[in-house]
């Protein structure tokens, strides 16, 4: 059979072919369904906290940083309760990195504080002494882009039905919506709401005066971003 | 006529051997770029505060990944394909026009291919899925160039000689085939600019599958872009090579088949070790531990078919550098193939994932085994297709010692790296509370951080060293009247 193979190159590379695309098949199609359902208490992300995960993606950080909580003591004593599949249905693409350079932020929303990563992003050294870390001060001045982040929630809300608008049961029984702007501006507008919030508890004058002038730079999106991570 | 020995035709292949030089440089440079801001951050801002947007760690990191993974490895695989393929079909490309010109335009495609990735990586245009980082316009790119390549493949096969097809031909047919239906369906999209109505950036889009899903379909491609990349065309040049510069036969046709076709059946399920202990099911994870041990046999049966194929003639070893490269680089694949199922056992999972032994495993496999392999593939092929004898010998052995002396320095740091920082994370006081927070675990690593930079450095000073020699021979040496015959002809 091998030799008939090897003088007849479409049937070999139909074998090869068939040989290959079998794992995948059985690995990845049974559960496809199942695992794409949301956990109770997941919400789709707000337009500022899907411009701020671009951000996130924009410089890489998930190259060295994790959002993958392993049940294991010593992982759910530093970073939380262990991840549930249900928690990532709205996370397109996945971010959990495969190397750990720096912590897990799975659920950095709830022990870190908008105050402590505008320090920690303009001189990661100067707030955790020995931080390899480099400084991210262009997210500073850098503008988010709120019109890529509505297109995407359109985008996810029209192909993929994720619940814009929609109320999304949370643990406590209670109903959370997240709302998607109509249109450009209204989503700007929305986005920029949001960035005054966060503005608000931060230090920096520059980043003040931006959002106070209509303007969101990178970094307040990117701190709306960790701030939902929980 | 049909006495006359065949006259290859080298067009396409110089073209890539010359793209493959150029891009080893530049994704090694920034590998050690990369090393060194691990080991000394204030190397993140080498070019000053107003372009440290640019050199920062975390721009540069998909650059140096895809830049020595589809550029400096996709380009040696291409040489060695034109090169190769030509021979063992016993039909030159000068022979179609067709052929020559998909050659050439493939090429030509994969350079303006090379300039759009560099300059989105560094815009910070990423998918961020790792060695899928390209957005949908240079997706499609990639994959007219890839539709070019299999065009070329079975093009040549189409007007072959030999009707028996060799097994470089069967790797290279796989390889083709693996990347193709992996590539596709990982880099599934959607574009937001059109499925909005024009609102936003053109070039973003949005992954087809979320969260679990994507990771798995992710891995399931991440794994085995190794397997297809790294593995199976490496196997395709060394089943050429090996045996062409020592002058000996493969060892055994059955070794062959069973390492190939069991390569093709198991590697592939072997994903889901990277998703041990994540979200995904068990089972998939118990899968891709179970397989990933299974896998030793056809990785070692092709190693060991190499091997054996030196028997009785072990010298070479010692007299050709040459062969000390091929011999090295099975040696390393026989040890990565070893490393990496172990790795993927659950229990020193626990321990190594997330850790820099993984950078290690993947180091030792890439710079010992593919690069390597690479490398002696351009410099048996230089000879033949300059028609010049190679420059230097002994600056190719001094190449040889450098290089392996920086591999040995990358892994063993990245081993004592990782396992370190795996029993930090979990270590636990007598109270039951975590021992070390994490800056702890990131401080203990600068020792090792080090002696990785030097050891990535000393392999980059190597393969500058190769493509001087590589340089030299094109213009320094007389041309010879008759391609060289067998056992690459070197200068003293």
């Amino acid at each position: 059979m091998f030799h008939w193979l090897e003088k007849h190159p479409f049937f070999f590379a139909v074998g090869v072919f068939l040989v290959i695309a079998f794992a995948g098949l059985v690995e990845i199609v049974p559960n496809f369904v199942q695992a794409s359902r949301p956990v109770i208490g997941t919400a789709p992300y707000s337009t500022l906290e899907l411009a701020g995960r671009h951000v996130y993606i924009k410089n890489s950080c998930n190259a060295c940083h994790s959002q993958l909580i392993r049940p294991f003591k010593s992982e759910t004593d530093r970073y939380g309760h262990y991840s549930l599949s249900g928690e990532y249905a709205y996370d397109r693409p996945f971010l959990w990195g495969s190397k750990r350079t720096g912590p897990d932020l799975m659920r950095v929303g709830n022990y870190r504080t908008t105050d402590w990563h505008e320090n920690h992003m303009k001189d990661p050294a100067g707030v955790v002494p020995g931080s390899i870390m480099p400084a991210y001060r262009w997210m500073f001045t850098n503008k988010a882009d709120i019109d890529t982040a509505y297109a995407e929630q359109l985008t996810v809300a029209k192909v993929f039905s994720t619940p814009y608008n929609k109320p999304v049961p949370m643990k406590d029984g209670s109903t959370v919506t997240v709302k998607m702007g109509s249109n450009v501006a209204e989503a700007n507008a929305m986005a920029l709401a949001e960035a005054k919030v966060i503005a608000a508890d931060m230090k920096g004058q520059d980043v003040k005066d931006a959002v106070a002038a209509g303007k969101i730079p990178e970094i307040v999106a990117l701190i709306a971003y960790l701030n939902s991570l929980k | 006529m049909e006495n006359r020995p065949l006259e290859y035709d080298y067009t396409v292949t110089k073209m890539f051997m010359f793209m493959t030089i150029v891009l080893g440089i530049v994704g090694m440079l920034i590998g050690v770029i990369l090393a060194f801001q691990l080991a000394y951050p204030g190397v993140n801002t080498i070019l000053g505060e107003g372009l440290a947007e640019y050199t920062n760690f975390s721009r540069l990191r998909p650059l140096h990944t895809d830049s020595v993974a589809f550029g400096f490895t996709l380009s040696g695989i291409f040489a060695a394909w034109f090169y190769i393929g030509q021979r063992v079909l016993k039909v030159s490309m000068a022979e179609s026009k067709f052929l020559m010109f998909i050659g050439k335009l493939m090429f030509w495609l994969y350079a303006v291919g090379v300039v759009a990735i560099v300059v989105s990586l560094f815009m910070g245009i990423t998918t961020s899925k790792e060695y899928a980082e390209f957005e949908w316009p240079i997706d499609i790119a990639i994959v007219i160039i890839w539709v070019l390549f299999g065009i070329s493949i079975f093009g040549l096969i189409g007007i072959r000689r030999e009707k028996s097809l060799y097994i470089s031909v069967w790797y290279f047919i796989a390889g083709f085939l693996g990347v193709a239906m992996l590539y596709l369906f990982n880099n599934m999209e959607v574009p937001t600019y059109f499925a909005s109505g024009g609102v936003g950036s053109i070039m973003h889009s949005v992954s087809m599958y979320s969260g679990t899903n994507d990771a798995l379909v992710q891995w399931w491609y991440g794994h085995n872009a190794v397997a297809f990349v790294f593995t199976v065309p490496i196997v395709a040049m060394i089943y050429y090579f090996l045996p062409k510069e020592s002058g000996q036969a493969i060892y055994s046709y059955k070794l062959s088949l069973l390492s190939f076709w069991g390569l093709m059946f198991v590697y592939l399920w072997a994903g889901g070790h990277h998703l041990i202990y994540s979200t995904v099911p068990d089972w998939v994870q118990t899968m891709g531990s179970i397989f990933s041990v299974i896998l030793i046999l056809p990785s070692w049966g092709s190693a060991i078919n190499m091997l054996l194929t030196m028997k009785g003639e072990w010298q070479q070893v010692a007299s050709s550098p040459l062969i000390k490269f091929m011999v090295l680089g099975s040696t390393f694949y026989m040890f990565s193939t070893l490393e990496g199922p172990i790795q993927a056992i659950k229990s020193v999972n626990a321990i190594a994932h997330f850790t820099d032994w993984i950078v290690g495993h993947v180091h030792d496999g890439t710079l010992g085994w593919v690069g390597f392999m690479i490398m002696a593939a351009l410099y048996h092929m230089a000879p033949r297709v300059f028609k010049r004898e190679l420059y230097s010998k002994s600056l190719m052995a001094t190449q040889f010692w450098i290089q392996t002396l920086g591999v040995v320095l990358y892994f063993t740091s990245m081993w004592i790296a990782g396992i370190t920082q795996g029993m930090m994370w979990r270590a636990h006081d007598e109270f039951g509370n975590l021992a070390y927070s994490f800056i702890d675990t990131v401080t203990v690593l600068h020792p090792y951080y080090t002696i990785r930079a030097v050891g990535g450095l000393l392999y980059l000073v190597g393969f500058i060293m190769f493509a001087y020699n590589i340089y030299k021979t094109m213009s320094a040496r007389p041309v010879e009247e008759y391609e060289l015959q067998n056992a690459s002809p070197m200068g003293a």
